[in-house]
């Protein structure tokens, strides 16, 4: 009940935000300073990738981690610091290649060249963070469990009932009997999205779990172990599915072969959507604050703020819940995936 | 913006998020999840061993609980028994030394007739011969005094010559 009423707000709250986003494309030289504020720039600032960790202040006042820039243009490796763009001002020049980037974290080469881009960006680091989290929390507690035979203690009484309940509660009932070789995968698969969905919302931090890059890989993934571990059951029923008439065959197949790529693609997007909405709708009541200062002067911005700050505490509560949720949903569901692929004749 | 590039992903981010995410498998797969695993499944297998245990334990405790008292009871039926048995035996005893000492009180009793008979008859006979030496004497005297006259002797003769003719 709550998820469907969370996610018809955040699909409306998308669609408004996309049409906000449209509309201020269609109008780039209105500027009028009457005009309302504008939230779109800065939450899509947000919620996207960038090229340095930004943190707060804007133009020159800002404070950034730069990240490192990595560029490989035509057989050349390039490496070196966002902050020598100078927040976009700069070009950058080495040997005959000279790099520009614009206000969206695009990086170009002047003579047409293509760069690769692989620069640790924000997201990356947030990842790496969530990489060194991971390995504190989970190989920190591998050790004591290790080393003590006992009850667990400590770290590890933390740590192992969420290992045994991602286990018997996810894995073991959706997988079925052969669950133990899927285990180190769905469980880091697990804990690598709660850890990235919970980093996210901490403020300052990246939207790694609400990019579409990285719930892609990680439903990519999915895709691959779930039909590499399928047997002849599994793909009996897409070629051959039992039951149908030979003439609906020509419409059955191919619908079959698009159902494999429609399952895990529907996880990239429930991720990706979840996600990037929660941000979304936190960054829009805030936003709220700064359009009623710009509509009806600091009176306003101080009548809407407690009102929007409450909302924001909700819905931060809110983002907690669903951080668990949506690391819980894609683990399930990829272990369901499993489970159908692998599932003897029945 | 483009509202496009929210959607569009990002080559560098998909990289690094497979350089991440295999690592961090083969790393957590390694390091965290066997040892943790492991130990969970161990300490599972060593509770159920200790419950199995406890609960053999407690069959045997049964076991010997149930022997004792079938030991007890066995027992108890001995000790019945030998009780009975004693309190047979002493009947027994008690009515084979009554028959004894019955027996024995009759062969007292008639070894002590046959000795008082015979020491009567010792004593009858020694009364006779007594009597009959008494009797002899006074005989002796009464004759001794008779025969002290002549006369008297020899009418005495007479008499018995007498008495032999009518013979």
């Amino acid at each position: 009940m709550l998820k469907t009423t969370l996610k018809a707000t955040i699909v409306l709250l998308l669609l408004l935000i996309t049409s906000a986003t449209i509309q201020a494309e269609n109008h780039p030289t209105e500027v009028n300073s009457d005009e309302l504020y504008n939230p779109v720039p800065a939450i899509m600032h947000h919620i996207s990738d960038a090229h340095e960790w930004h943190l707060w202040g804007e133009g020159e006042g800002s404070v950034t981690i730069p990240l490192p820039v990595i560029l490989y243009t035509e057989g050349n490796l390039d490496i070196f610091m966002s902050s020598d763009f100078n927040h976009g001002h700069l070009a950058v020049v080495k040997g005959n290649r000279v790099y520009s980037i614009d206000s969206h974290s695009n990086i170009t080469e002047s003579s047409g060249l293509k760069p690769l881009d692989l620069s640790i960006t924000k997201n990356v680091a947030s990842m790496l963070l969530a990489l060194v989290v991971l390995l504190i929390l989970f190989v920190g507690a591998g050790f004591k469990s290790k080393k003590n035979k006992g009850s667990p203690n400590g770290l590890l009484s933390f740590i192992e009932p969420l290992v045994l309940f991602v286990r018997d509660d996810i894995i073991k009932p959706n997988v079925g009997t052969n669950y133990k070789k899927f285990l180190p995968y769905l469980l880091t698969l697990f804990f690598f999205i709660l850890i990235n969905n919970l980093l996210g919302l901490l403020p300052g931090s990246a939207n790694v779990t609400g990019n579409i890059a990285i719930t892609l890989v990680l439903s990519f993934i999915t895709l691959l172990v779930t039909n590499f571990s399928a047997n002849k059951s599994y793909w009996g029923h897409i070629f051959n599915p039992p039951g149908v008439p030979l003439a609906l065959m020509p419409i059955m197949i191919p619908i079959e072969i698009v159902g494999i790529f429609t399952k895990p693609f529907a996880l990239m997007i429930r991720l990706f959507a979840n996600i990037s909405a929660g941000h979304i709708i936190i960054l829009s009541l805030i936003s709220l604050i700064f359009m009623a200062q710009s509509g009806l002067g600091n009176g306003g911005a101080f009548g809407v703020a407690p009102v929007s700050v409450i909302f924001v505490l909700f819905m931060y509560l809110i983002e907690v819940l669903v951080a668990f949720l949506q690391a819980y949903i894609f683990t399930l569901l990829t272990s369901l995936f499993i489970g159908l692929a692998t599932v003897e004749k029945h | 913006m483009d509202p496009m590039a929210l959607v569009t992903p990002a080559i560098g981010l998909m990289f690094w998020t497979c350089v991440v995410f295999v690592l961090l498998l083969v790393l957590l797969k390694k390091f965290a999840w066997k040892p943790i695993l492991n130990a969970v499944d161990e300490r599972n297998e060593s509770i159920e061993n200790a419950l199995k245990s406890a609960e053999n334990a407690k069959v045997e405790m049964q076991a010997l609980n149930a022997d004792n008292e079938r030991i007890l009871a066995e027992a108890r039926l001995e000790r019945d028994a030998l009780l009975k048995e004693a309190r047979e035996i002493k009947g027994n005893i008690i009515n084979e030394a009554k028959e004894q000492a019955n027996v024995e009180a009759d062969k007292i009793l008639t070894s002590a007739k046959e000795q008082i008979s015979t020491e009567k008859m010792k004593a009858i006979t020694e009364l006779k011969n007594t009597v009959a030496e008494l009797s002899i004497d006074m005989a002796t005297m009464v004759i001794k005094s008779e025969l002290k006259d002549a006369d008297k002797q020899k009418k005495l003769v007479t008499e018995a010559l007498k008495e032999a003719e009518l013979n």
